[in-house]
């Protein structure tokens, strides 16, 4: 990553700093208008998960560079409960929390790269990479 | 931020603003629902045209809202998604079922006139 911010989440006001945040990388970097909402929208989800289930944990926002195109890279980590069964939790609609089981596998299909590594009683770490399409 | 909430006729009006947190959306919630029976009001309408992201979270929040008002003798009509907004949720798998919507505030209101029985003078 050419250069990264990390934001704590502990606080439902950190996710909305959070959120703010990724639209102002988003910007510099070009992405549509469109694509800023989804990258906020990514946050949301992903550090409501760290609020929820793991109470406190970070959000990182980097820019990087792959073979000629840009993009964003988001990583939402914590040191939370993790989850024991990652298949079953990436499911539309499975959720322990009485919740829409929505956020998961909507991030998965709003981003380009989507990779979640979680240990039970260790944590969660979830990477995920958006690329500015030119045209 | 708290949710200004207006009432107009038989009608609340709330305008939603962006970057609500968690605490003023369940505020929301329950001031419209004593309201709605304050006011023996008739129709909602929560306008989110400043809201620039709409989440799982949000949308829960949202359809639970026009489930209460509904409860409670109201109906509900969302107005205002944004374009950007309305595709990040589609593609989120997010739905507002059962819920009216419409493009902006004079189109709920049409709505609400039009379901609620009255008629335009
Ligand atoms: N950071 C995390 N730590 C521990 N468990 C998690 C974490 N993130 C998600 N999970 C587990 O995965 C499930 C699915 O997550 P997802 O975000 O899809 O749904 P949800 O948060 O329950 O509901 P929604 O996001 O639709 O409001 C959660 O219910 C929870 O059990
Ligand atoms: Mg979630």
């Amino acid at each position: 990553m050419d250069s990264e911010i990390c934001i704590i989440i502990e606080s439902v006001s950190d996710i909305i700093t959070a959120r703010e945040q990724g639209r102002t990388i988003g910007k510099e970097l070009g992405f549509s208008f469109t694509d800023l909402t989804i990258i906020a929208t990514v946050i949301s989800e992903v550090a409501r998960n760290i609020l929820v289930f793991a109470k406190e944990g970070e959000i990182i926002l980097g820019m990087t560079r792959q073979g000629g195109r840009h993009g964003i890279v988001i990583i939402a980590r914590d040191r939370g409960p993790g989850i024991p069964d990652i298949p079953l939790a990436m499911q539309d609609g499975y959720s322990t929390r009485k919740g829409l089981g929505l956020g998961l596998p909507g991030v998965r299909r709003l981003m380009d790269e989507f990779e979640i590594i979680s240990e039970v009683g260790k944590g969660t770490t979830v990477t995920m990479k958006k690329w500015v399409y030119q045209t | 931020m708290e949710v200004p909430i207006l009432k107009q006729g038989d009608f609340l009006i709330a305008t939603i603003q962006a970057a609500l947190t968690d605490a003023d959306l369940l505020k929301l919630h329950y001031a419209l629902v004593e309201q709605v029976g304050k006011h023996r009001s008739k129709g909602v309408i929560i306008d989110v045209t400043a809201l620039d992201v709409m989440d799982s979270f949000a949308t829960k929040t949202l359809r639970s809202l026009a489930h209460m008002v509904r409860l409670r003798g109201a109906e509900t009509v969302i107005c205002g998604i944004q374009p950007e907004v309305a595709f990040t949720m589609v593609q989120l798998g997010l739905t507002l079922e059962g819920i009216s919507t419409a493009l902006d505030l004079e189109e709920g209101l049409a709505l609400l006139n039009q379901s609620t029985g009255k008629r335009e003078a």
